[in-house]
């Protein structure tokens, strides 16, 4: 990891484009930084599609992200997916997602992501979308989500998918 | 505040709700039984062996619709293998991530992959409406066949395949849907040859589908 400016910042932060190689995408605001915000492309008339990214904190303080917002979806929600005995099982969560001190949480296939609800537009291939996402101590963070083939299963900067 | 111990970086794996480890111990055993079951039937001598009446017993019929308003019936799968699955198009992963790896399989089998056929069927027919799901399985690049129906033609199929799903309420007023999340494997003639796990690897799935196709 590169090192970390210590920039003071307010609620609802500067947010820094780290990347600048095309590489990669990622974002800072403060103590977090945010990694690889994907989503899946969606077909005509779909009215939800997933978003997956990881939230790396590294102040001594737990964060929690609470919700989201996009001008492309009518909501944005935090849900989990688990695995139980070969059947999947979506919920979605109501109290928000861990950033814990010194430690990260990965929104990840498989795992806890976030739901794009009442889409009002189709996801395309090679576009990304802007989501804000709303952190208990770090305030609004708006990010870029690249969106990718819809058979992905992590992201994969560079719009290339793996066929 | 409680005294802090020095600790060293969490990784995520812990951080995220993944499943205890029994959970995916007991998949692993109802594969490796569902696997054993199908071997027996398949090298057995047929008659009389119980393993046999519940293979003959699996799938049967059904009717479904297809995107074009077509009607599809076990019948018309009939003569081509097939792997069978459910879900939905609200899905944000399984499913997506279950039919592009069919695709990606069906690829690598190379003029062999057209010779079975990928069947979706959506267990969500509130939101899934048969044109819907017409466009969402074109995503994939490959003849995906999507089905869905009534809840009563859902009830029959999802029998039929020891399929469960279950309509859960949200705390917004909306639902989502729980899922068996298993590819089924049937022969030509619409007999039980097995299933594709969600935990296996691809070169396991391509050894399969060789075995159904050849």
């Amino acid at each position: 990891m590169m090192s970390i400016s210590p920039k003071a910042l307010a609620l609802g932060a500067v947010v820094t484009l780290m990347a600048s190689a095309a590489a990669a995408h990622g974002y800072r605001s403060g103590v977090l930084s945010i990694q690889h915000p994907w989503s899946r492309e969606t077909a005509v008339g779909q009215a939800v599609g997933g978003g997956f990214l990881t939230i790396a904190n590294s102040g001594t303080r737990d964060d929690r992200l609470l919700s989201g917002t996009s001008p492309v979806a009518a909501e944005v929600q935090l849900h989990t997916m688990t695995m139980d005995g070969g059947v999947m099982r979506m919920r979605q969560v109501t109290d928000g997602i861990a950033v814990p001190a010194k430690g990260s949480v990965e929104l990840k296939s498989g795992g806890y992501h976030l739901m794009f609800m009442g889409l009002r537009r189709q996801l395309r291939q090679g576009e990304r979308i802007p989501v804000t996402l709303r952190f208990q101590r770090a305030g609004n963070v708006t990010v870029q989500f690249a969106v990718q083939p819809v058979g992905s299963t992590g992201p994969m900067e560079g719009g290339h998918a793996s066929h | 505040m409680q005294a802090t111990d020095p600790e060293p970086f969490e990784p995520a794996e812990t951080a995220d709700n993944g499943s205890p480890r029994w959970i995916l111990w007991l998949v692993v055993l109802l594969v490796l039984g569902v696997l054993a079951a199908a071997t027996l039937t398949r090298g057995g001598t047929g008659a009389g062996e119980p393993a046999s009446g519940y293979t003959n017993a699996f799938g049967g019929p059904f009717s479904l619709t297809a995107p074009d308003g077509s009607t599809v019936t076990e019948k018309t799968l009939a003569g081509k293998p097939y792997a069978i699955f459910f879900g939905f198009t609200r899905c944000p992963d399984v499913c997506p991530t279950s039919l592009a790896r069919m695709a990606r399989l069906r690829k690598q089998l190379g003029p062999d992959g057209m010779k079975f056929s990928i069947v979706f069927v959506s267990v969500d027919p509130g939101h899934d409406k048969p044109a819907d799901l017409g466009n969402y399985v074109a995503l994939f690049g490959t003849p995906i066949i999507g089905l869905t129906g009534t809840d009563a033609q859902l009830e029959q199929i999802k029998k039929g395949y020891g399929v469960y799903s279950a309509k859960v309420p949200q705390p917004g007023g909306d639902y989502t849907i729980d899922h068996t999340a298993a590819i089924y494997l049937m022969t030509a003639k619409g007999a039980f040859a097995g299933t594709i796990d969600t935990q296996e690897s691809d070169a396991t799935a391509l050894e399969k589908l060789k075995r159904l196709i050849g």
